[in-house]
C-alpha cells in the first residue's frame, strides 16, 4: 500500500496508458502523433518505475526515471529534426508513403 | 467520504482523467489538440509523482515534458502546417485490429499482473526519498558515471539534430556543378 493505494492500481494504470500508446502507434498514419504515443508509453513505464521505487523505499528507480527523460529528450530532439527534414524533401509525414525501404 | 481517504480519491480522479486525456490524444484528429491533450495527461502522470512523494520528478516532469519536448512538438506541427483536414487517417480495417490487439494485449497483461499484491514491501529508510536532497545523493555518488554519459547522449543528440536538420545547400550546388 502506498499511502493507502494498492501495487495493483499503479501497475494496471501503467498497463493500460501503455497500451492506449501501442494502440495509437497501430492505428494512427500521422509520424508525429505516433511519436507522441511513444512519449505516452514511456511515461507510463516511468511511473510505474516510480511506484515501485516508492514501494521499496529505494531512490534507484526514480533516478532511473531521471535518466529517461534525459534519453527521451535526446530521442525527441533528433527524432523531431528527421521528421523536419523528411518533410522537407517529401511534403509529407504520413508513415504508409513513406515505404522506400520495403521495395 | 464513502470509506476512502483524500488520497485514494485523488488517485482515481487523477487516473480517470490520464486515461480520458491518453484516449484522447489518440482519437483526435487535429494533432494539435493531440499536443494539447498529451500535455494535460502528462500534467495528471506528475500529479501521480506528488502522490508517490518523488516530488523533484514531478517538478521536472513538467519542465521537461509539458515544458519542453511539448513545445518542440507543437512547433514542428505549426512548422508543417498540418491539420484535420490533411490528416491521413488508415483504413477501418486496420484501425479495428489495432484495437483488437491493443485489447488482446491488455488482457494478457491484466492476466499476467494480477497477482502483484503478494508482492512484499520493504520498511525502513525513510520517506523523504524524492527530495533534491536524497535524490541529488545518490545520482551524484551511486550514479556519477551515468549522469556524465547523459551529458555526452545530450551534447550527442544537439550536435546530431542540428546537423540533420540544417538545410545542405553545399550538397546541391555541388550536383549542379557537376
Amino acid at each position: 500500500m502506498l499511502n493507502g493505494i494498492p501495487i495493483n492500481f499503479y501497475i494496471m494504470l501503467s498497463a493500460v496508458l501503455f497500451i492506449i500508446g501501442a494502440v495509437g502507434v497501430m492505428a494512427r498514419r500521422n509520424a508525429i502523433i505516433i511519436f507522441m504515443c511513444i512519449e505516452l508509453m514511456l511515461n507510463a513505464v516511468n511511473l510505474l518505475l516510480v511506484a515501485f521505487s516508492t514501494l521499496h523505499n529505494d531512490a534507484s528507480g526514480q533516478v532511473f526515471v531521471f535518466f529517461i527523460m534525459a534519453v527521451a529528450a535526446a530521442e525527441v530532439a533528433v527524432g523531431l529534426a528527421i521528421l523536419s527534414m523528411v518533410y522537407r524533401n517529401f511534403k509529407t509525414i504520413d508513415i504508409d508513403l513513406l515505404s522506400r525501404l520495403k521495395n | 467520504m464513502l470509506g476512502y481517504t483524500i488520497t485514494q480519491w485523488l488517485f482515481g480522479i487523477l487516473s480517470f482523467l490520464a486515461i480520458m486525456f491518453a484516449l484522447m490524444v489518440v482519437f483526435t484528429r487535429n494533432p494539435v489538440n493531440s499536443v494539447l491533450y498529451l500535455v494535460l495527461t502528462f500534467f495528471c502522470i506528475a500529479g501521480h509523482y506528488l502522490l508517490l512523494n518523488a516530488q523533484f520528478l514531478a517538478v521536472v516532469h513538467i519542465v521537461v515534458y509539458a515544458g519542453a519536448i511539448m513545445v518542440l512538438f507543437l512547433f514542428i506541427i505549426m512548422l508543417m502546417n498540418l491539420n484535420a483536414d490533411t490528416e491521413p487517417r488508415k483504413h477501418i480495417v486496420t484501425r479495428v485490429i489495432a484495437g483488437l490487439v491493443g485489447g488482446v494485449l491488455l488482457f494478457v497483461m491484466v492476466g499476467a499482473l494480477k497477482g502483484a499484491e503478494q508482492l512484499q514491501l520493504v520498511h525502513g529508510g525513510s520517506s523523504q526519498i524524492g527530495l533534491v536532497k536524497n535524490l541529488g545523493k545518490v545520482l551524484f555518488s551511486e550514479f556519477l558515471f551515468p549522469f556524465e554519459i547523459a551529458s555526452v547522449l545530450l551534447l550527442a543528440a544537439l550536435v546530431g539534430a542540428i546537423m540533420i536538420g540544417k538545410r545542405d545547400t553545399n550538397i546541391n550546388s555541388k550536383e549542379s556543378t557537376n
